[in-house]
């Protein structure tokens, strides 16, 4: 066996991980890396205007495909650029492994040109990083990066690549297995526990299932659709779980928590046995905690011991891989098919209950022929875009309105940031989404203010003639804050209107794309039949209503049966 | 509630601050911190000192054995253990108390290692207890210098407990 350059060992170990496709930037600590990216001609790689795209991009190919998304970026100032990206993905445990260049070994803690200790800065961000510091040490630590990242509760890696390691050679061998002694993810249930949860819930009167992300980063949406269908118990989701259940199902409550809807909200509080399934009890889910789901026994089942009981105390835990676990309670249910009969015929009053609730209090909205509703836009996108389009969004009031709105009936077709919240997120993840799918229609959902925060992603999108639409909810203003400040501010507008923005039709032509401007309701539905005909990017700004709110709105820190309602 | 955790962890460069960094990062307070290799060179332990209600306790457990690097989290509350710390006391040394700091010594059994004409400097290794009330002792005649370990365990061998020496 012949020695090779550290930089080739890395592309051959991206090879035996079956990494097809490298987003990122280049510079002068990789650069050896890119002199052999030149040749790696089964290796497509994209290349972003922004390292923070970069990451966001690796992330919405993640969302969408299952596979870990990659990138490759220079030190210093191209590896803080991936920060806010690492950080969004942590948040939404989603496997990425970033590369980043490093200065030489000998230089490192010197303060060298382009020089950050970004091992230090991404501790908190990352499931883990490493700084490779003997070429020898290369294709091990690789492939448990990537085994840390899909694995366990899955989520972000980085690798800090000094130049002389890449420079150095190796005898290049990929490792077959990881041995980490400190790291084994539970991915079976425990069998009495699932049997506890199994005979609570079949005691129960009014089940509720709350399921998050968990379910789609698990690939467990067919057995939790059997486990509803089985039982009949009503199914809320959290942001991050929206199309891990059918939007059309008779169960179906949507989604609850802050924005939530009444009805989920309602059957939360009301419930006597709350199952949640790969959720986390996050604090835009639970509002006050003292008062969530006050009458329910919580079942919680998760991948992350560290979920259990962190924000609210849960009766019956399990530890498991959620797909696991709903099949192992399916088994034991069909054992029981008495005691299934049983509660659902017990629980139909319940059901009959929520139907009531659903039918009274809907999502809805004042529609206008003056003024474009947002949730209009959203319906109609819903309504004539192909069945497996992929939805991104930004964060704000877009985010809500299209989680709302919009009816996700399948897995990974609906990628936002949940749990950091990133404006900026949408439109590189949507460039993601279309690399891992370039047959299928992406389309970013955005506000005004957010699409400005990675804008200059449509050189990359046009460079790689991407089917990507983006939908501006342009509201002039920053809507969600705005909408803070209008209910809980006396109507002080600090810094809120987006007095000045660029003309997006112009943008999006200066750029070599196409865009259009829509401001009557009458017009939207050819506008996006058009933008869905034209090849390559398109930018649509839609002058919407700048007053309408997102309601249901639980004020921050109320309990999640106080609504405002419209 | 005090608590004494080990942890097991790899012994790696950046190991130290991932367990610290875990620590500040959410909240959470270090009382006290020994760190050593153990008898396999690629393994260290971690002893530390905290203290929190159950939950945060908890927390701390769960969120350190997520750690990649660490191996084990064992946490000592309710376990028979033995407990040391150590101090270095560097006292004054008068002619009218020489002899006083002497007795204290010999009745804490504290070691003096070393003598210089104005001082004394006196070793002593026990529970907390037992430093906390020979530091008392001395401080009135006049404590030039203090520096105290963090504290080290090590669970008894026989359930029920052992006899301390
Ligand atoms: C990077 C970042 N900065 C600030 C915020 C705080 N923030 C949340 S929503 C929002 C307003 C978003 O405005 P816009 O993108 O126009 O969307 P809209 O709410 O109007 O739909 C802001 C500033 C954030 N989430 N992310």
């Amino acid at each position: 066996m012949t020695k090779i350059k550290g930089a080739l060992a890395l592309i051959e170990s991206l090879r035996c991980e079956g990494v097809k496709h490298v987003f990122g930037y280049p510079g002068g600590a990789v650069l050896d890396i890119f002199d052999m990216l030149y040749d790696a001609k089964d290796i497509e790689f994209i290349l972003v205007r922004h390292e923070q795209g970069a990451v966001h991009a690796a992330d919405g190919y993640a969302r969408a495909s299952g596979n870990v998304g990659v990138c490759v970026v220079t030190s210093g100032p191209g590896a803080t650029n991936t920060v806010t990206g690492l950080a969004t993905a942590y948040m939404d445990s989603i496997p990425v492994v970033v590369f980043s260049g490093q200065v030489s070994t000998h230089l490192i803690g010197n303060d060298a040109f382009q020089e950050a200790d970004i091992v230090g800065i991404t501790r908190s961000c990352t499931k883990h990083n490493f700084l490779v510091k003997d070429v020898n040490h290369l294709p091990r630590i690789i492939k448990e990066a990537f085994y840390i990242a899909r694995t366990g509760r899955p989520g972000p890696v980085l690798i800090d690549l000094p130049k002389d390691v890449m420079n150095a050679q190796v005898l290049f061998k990929y490792p077959e297995e990881v041995h980490l002694r400190g790291y084994s993810p539970t991915y079976k249930g425990h069998p009495g526990q699932i049997k506890r949860i199994v005979d609570t819930i079949l005691r129960s009167k009014r089940p509720v299932i709350y399921a998050g992300g968990g379910i789609i980063l698990s690939n467990a949406a067919d057995e939790l659709r059997e486990f509803a269908r089985t039982t009949r118990i009503p199914v809320a989701l959290t942001l991050m779980g929206l199309g891990a259940y059918p939007a059309g199902e008779r169960g179906f409550l949507g989604m609850l928590g802050m924005h939530g809807t009444y009805y989920a909200n309602m059957a939360v509080h009301e419930s006597d046995c709350l199952i949640s399934i790969g959720a986390r009890f996050d604090d835009r889910v639970t509002g006050k905690i003292d008062e969530f789901s006050p009458k329910a026994k919580v079942i919680h089942i998760d991948i992350d011991p560290t979920s259990i009981s962190k924000n609210v105390k849960v009766d019956l835990p399990v530890v498991g891989d959620c797909r696991n676990v709903l099949t192992d309670m399916l088994a034991l249910l069909e054992n029981r098919s008495k005691d299934v009969d049983e509660l659902r015929r017990e629980i139909e009053p319940w059901n009959k209950e929520i139907d009531y609730w659903k039918e009274h209090m809907p999502l809805k909205y004042d529609s206008s022929d003056q003024l474009i509703k947002p949730q209009y836009v959203i319906e109609t996108i819903d309504r004539l875009s192909p069945e497996d389009a992929i939805i991104t969004t930004e964060v704000g009031q877009n985010q809500m309105w299209t989680a709302q709105f919009y009816k996700f009936n399948k897995p990974r077709l609906f990628l936002s940031s949940g749990g950091l919240g990133t404006m900026g997120y949408g439109f590189p993840a949507a460039i993601g989404a279309q690399i891992a799918f370039p047959e299928r229609t992406v389309i970013d959902i955005a506000g005004d203010g957010s699409i400005q925060m990675n804008i200059q992603e449509l050189a990359t999108a046009v460079q790689y003639s991407l089917n990507v639409k983006v939908m501006i909810l342009n509201n002039c203003n920053l809507g969600m804050v705005r909408q803070w400040q209008c209910l809980f501010y006396r109507k002080r507008y600090s810094h809120t209107a987006m007095n000045f923005s660029p003309d997006f039709v112009k943008l999006a032509e200066a750029y070599g794309a196409n865009g259009f401007l829509v401001d009557k309701p009458s017009d939207v539905e050819s506008a996006i039949k058009e933008a869905f005909k034209i090849k390559g990017p398109v930018f649509v700004d839609f002058r919407v209503d700048p007053d309408e709110h997102v309601y249901p709105m639980v004020p921050s820190g109320a309990p999640i049966k106080n609504m405002l309602l419209v | 509630m005090k608590h004494v955790i080990s942890v097991l962890v790899d012994n790696e460069a950046g190991v130290l601050t991932r367990v610290s960094g875990l620590f500040s990062g959410r909240g959470f307070n270090i009382e006290s911190l020994s760190v050593a290799p153990t008898l396999d060179p690629k393994i260290s332990i971690m002893v530390i000192t905290t203290s929190g209600n159950e939950q945060v306790l908890e927390q701390i457990k769960k969120q350190l054995n997520k750690l990649i690097n660490v191996i084990k989290v064992v946490d000592y509350v309710g376990k028979d253990c033995v407990q040391r710390e150590m101090v270095l006391i560097k006292i004054q040394a008068r002619d009218e108390n020489r002899a006083e700091v002497l007795r204290i010594a010999e009745i804490f059994r504290a070691k003096v290692v070393d003598i210089c004409p104005k001082s004394y400097t006196l070793e002593l290794t026990g529970d907390k207890n037992k430093l906390g009330g020979f530091i008392e002792m001395l401080k009135p005649i006049g404590i030039i210098d203090f520096i105290r370990t963090g504290t080290v365990v090590m669970e008894r061998e026989m359930q029920g407990g052992g006899v301390e020496l």
